[in-house]
């Protein structure tokens, strides 16, 4: 698959304030990439910077293999869909549907065709009279992705666009965008700082971090093997652990954990020559069990341990315990309530844990 | 429901509070007289056949006759309109663009810019129209229509430059990004989004520089000559003279004019919205 757009060594400074920090992004042609992270990350100076309303001081931005670092916005194949939408509020939906292709000229009969086309795929067939104040913050919506979408943009760039919107809306929304995609095959990039939505729609997620990219990859790899201690924590929740190196073998090492719980883990996720590191546990994979287990998990896993239940929180689907080990590491735990006859945890009940050694993620501490 | 409950009597204020209610409502009953009962006995006498304001005689449209045979008077009503639409026309160019390109755009000196715009506005106008004299004497333009409509529009735009730059305030910024994302470039994107979005403000702005021009005396004053005399210049002259019931008549039209005005106003201000 070809490159798309790709940043290279492109960094924004605001006076003294550096927004974005050497950043390297390569965007492949039709995928669907989500820059995820923190407020005041720099999720939307990098969305600008690839738009043109803000020019790299330092890099080049590269688009369909070509430079366009000085190209102005309106000489780059690229349209946005803004937080607010910016819908024109004197133009109707249908007139603001069309205005792209107003300013390329397009004929008459050609755009009123494509506007109809364009609502057509939003769904808004027959409401191109209204204006914008007449919508629903939902139609909205809808009407800000088809006016960039009917400019056939070659890379569309989505800032926050669902953030507006009520839960159940947000989530069929977010199913929408992603059959859009696919059935388009035109470039998204996708802002947003909620992990969840992130890890819906995307081929791959950046997570970005006070300007910078700390780990770019599937939304699979982002979550089970984390890269650094913000992207574990910031993506879903994660159990860290500091890890002090105790012995050595061929194929495993065994660590201490904070509290003094004894792990092992593959030596090849341990980092070479060092004493200490960071592990993070996801709550969902530490198995826990009020007897002792016979299952294949249990017997397989290369650790096993005992603990006591401290606390536990009812979730519907899922309970949240913390388990607390005889030596004292504190474990965060999710368990899913398979069953109405399955087993029921409750506080201070002794547990047997099981814990895979790939299940422990050695991460980087910055 | 019972009857008691929906037909309650309307609740009787405490003492200290009703003595404020009676002396609140004679105070805005004065206002008002002393606002219009001028202009009532003004437009009366305007029907009145004697030369004497104080006396009634008999009923007569004979004052308005004279106002429409009076030509001098005529001409001057048609510079009033032509010096106010030129000026009101240039204020809202001159403060539209003034107001993006200070908001817009960040260069060294825009806020004393700022600053210089506001003077005019709370400046005297004895002052304007005298420094304007100074003006166009040193630089040797002849007074008349060029040298009044330039006088009017120096106090008259930065009104509409306040009033976009009010507007401009609350628009969204992604407005005009949204246009040039979409391929306008930016005389595009301000010609057709930025402006409409900017509509009330405009219009509101161009109402105030109209009203500004059309019953300004001072500035006008040091700046006419006899070609271009406007007609409030006509009517002070004619009132130093002496008060003649062609005045009424006149007063009353441009009364008549004025509340026009007001409505028209009003109406298109609902259009902007
Ligand atoms: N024009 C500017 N001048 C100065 N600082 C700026 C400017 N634009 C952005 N910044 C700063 O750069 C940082 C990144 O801003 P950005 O808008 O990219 O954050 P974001 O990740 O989109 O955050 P959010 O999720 O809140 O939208 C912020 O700290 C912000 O204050
Ligand atoms: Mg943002």
């Amino acid at each position: 698959m070809s490159t798309m757009v790709d940043l290279r060594g492109v960094t924004k400074r605001f006076g003294a304030f550096t927004a974005v920090n050497d950043v390297s992004l390569e965007i492949a042609s039709g995928e669907f990439l989500t820059l995820l992270g923190p407020s005041g990350c720099g999720k939307t100076t990098l969305l600008r910077l690839m738009a043109g309303f803000d020019a790299p001081t330092v890099g080049s931005v590269w688009i369909g293999g070509e430079d366009v670092t000085q190209l102005p916005p309106y000489r780059r194949p690229v349209n946005q869909v803004f937080q607010s939408y910016a819908l024109f509020p004197h133009l109707t939906v249908g007139e603001n549907v069309g205005f792209g292709l107003r300013m390329q000229q397009v004929g008459q009969a050609e755009a009123a065709a494509r506007v109809a086309e364009a609502l057509a795929l939003v769904s808004l067939t027959g409401l191109d009279t209204r204006r914008p104040h007449q919508l629903s913050g939902g139609q909205r919506q809808r009407v800000a992705l088809a006016r960039a979408l009917v400019c056939r943009p070659k890379v569309l760039l989505l800032d926050e666009p669902l953030s507006a919107l009520d839960a159940k809306l947000r989530r069929a929304m977010q199913l929408e965008l992603k059959r859009l995609q696919r059935q388009l095959g035109i470039t998204f990039v996708f802002v947003t700082h909620d992990q969840e939505e992130a890890l819906t729609m995307s081929d791959r997620i950046a997570i970005v971090n006070a300007g910078r990219i700390e780990q770019l990859g599937t939304a699979h790899e982002i979550y089970h093997r984390p890269a650094t201690r913000f992207a574990a924590d910031f993506v879903g929740q994660a159990n860290l652990l500091e890890a002090q190196l105790l012995l050595q073998d061929a194929e495993t090492v065994q660590v201490a954990v904070t509290g003094g719980l004894e792990l092992s883990l593959p030596l090849a996720a341990w980092p070479v020559g060092a004493t200490t590191a960071l592990i993070a546990v996801r709550p969902e994979k530490v198995h826990v069990a009020k007897r002792r287990a016979r299952s294949n998990f249990y017997a397989s896993a290369a650790n096993r341990f005992e603990a006591r239940i401290e606390e536990e929180i009812f979730q519907g689907a899922t309970d949240h315990l913390v388990i607390v080990t005889a030596t004292g590491t504190r474990l965060g735990v999710v368990v899913a309530n398979e069953s109405a006859f399955g087993e029921i945890f409750h506080e201070g009940d002794r547990v047997y844990c099981a814990l895979h050694a790939d299940d422990l993620v050695v991460v980087r501490a910055d | 429901m019972p009857a008691t409950l929906t037909a309650a009597p309307r609740r009787r204020l405490p003492s200290g509070l009703r003595v404020l209610e009676v002396t609140l409502t004679g105070w805005t009953s004065l206002v008002i007289v002393f606002l219009y009962l001028p202009i009532l006995v003004l437009v009366a006498y305007s029907f009145n056949s004697s030369r004497l304001n104080i006396v009634w005689e008999s009923f007569t449209v004979g004052w308005y006759r004279r106002v429409w045979e009076n030509v001098p008077l005529l001409r001057a009503a048609e510079n009033s309109v032509i010096i106010a639409a030129v000026s009101t026309v240039l204020s809202v160019l001159l403060g539209t663009v003034g107001a993006w390109l200070l908001h817009r755009y960040r260069f060294r000196g825009a806020r004393g810019l700022q600053t210089l715009v506001a003077v005019p506005m709370v400046m005297p106008e004895i002052l304007m129209g005298i420094s304007l004299l100074i003006l166009f004497a040193t630089a040797g333009l002849g007074l008349g229509f060029t040298a009044v409509i330039i006088g009017h529009v120096t106090f008259s735009f930065p009104f509409v430059l306040v009033a976009v730059q009010a507007r401009l305030k609350g628009l969204d910024p992604a407005m005009e990004e949204a246009a040039l994302d979409l391929g306008a470039t930016p005389l595009q994107a301000f010609w057709l989004v930025i402006v409409p979005c900017l509509r009330p403000a405009i219009v509101a702005g161009a109402l105030m520089a109209f009203t500004l021009s059309w019953d300004e005396l001072i500035v006008t004053f040091f700046t006419t000559n006899a070609a271009s005399a406007t007609l409030p210049i006509r009517v002070f002259g004619m009132a130093k003279v002496g008060l003649n019931p062609m005045l009424n008549a006149l007063s009353a039209l441009f009364i008549v004019a004025t509340v026009a005005f007001v409505i028209f106003s009003d109406y298109v201000k609902k259009l902007g919205r």
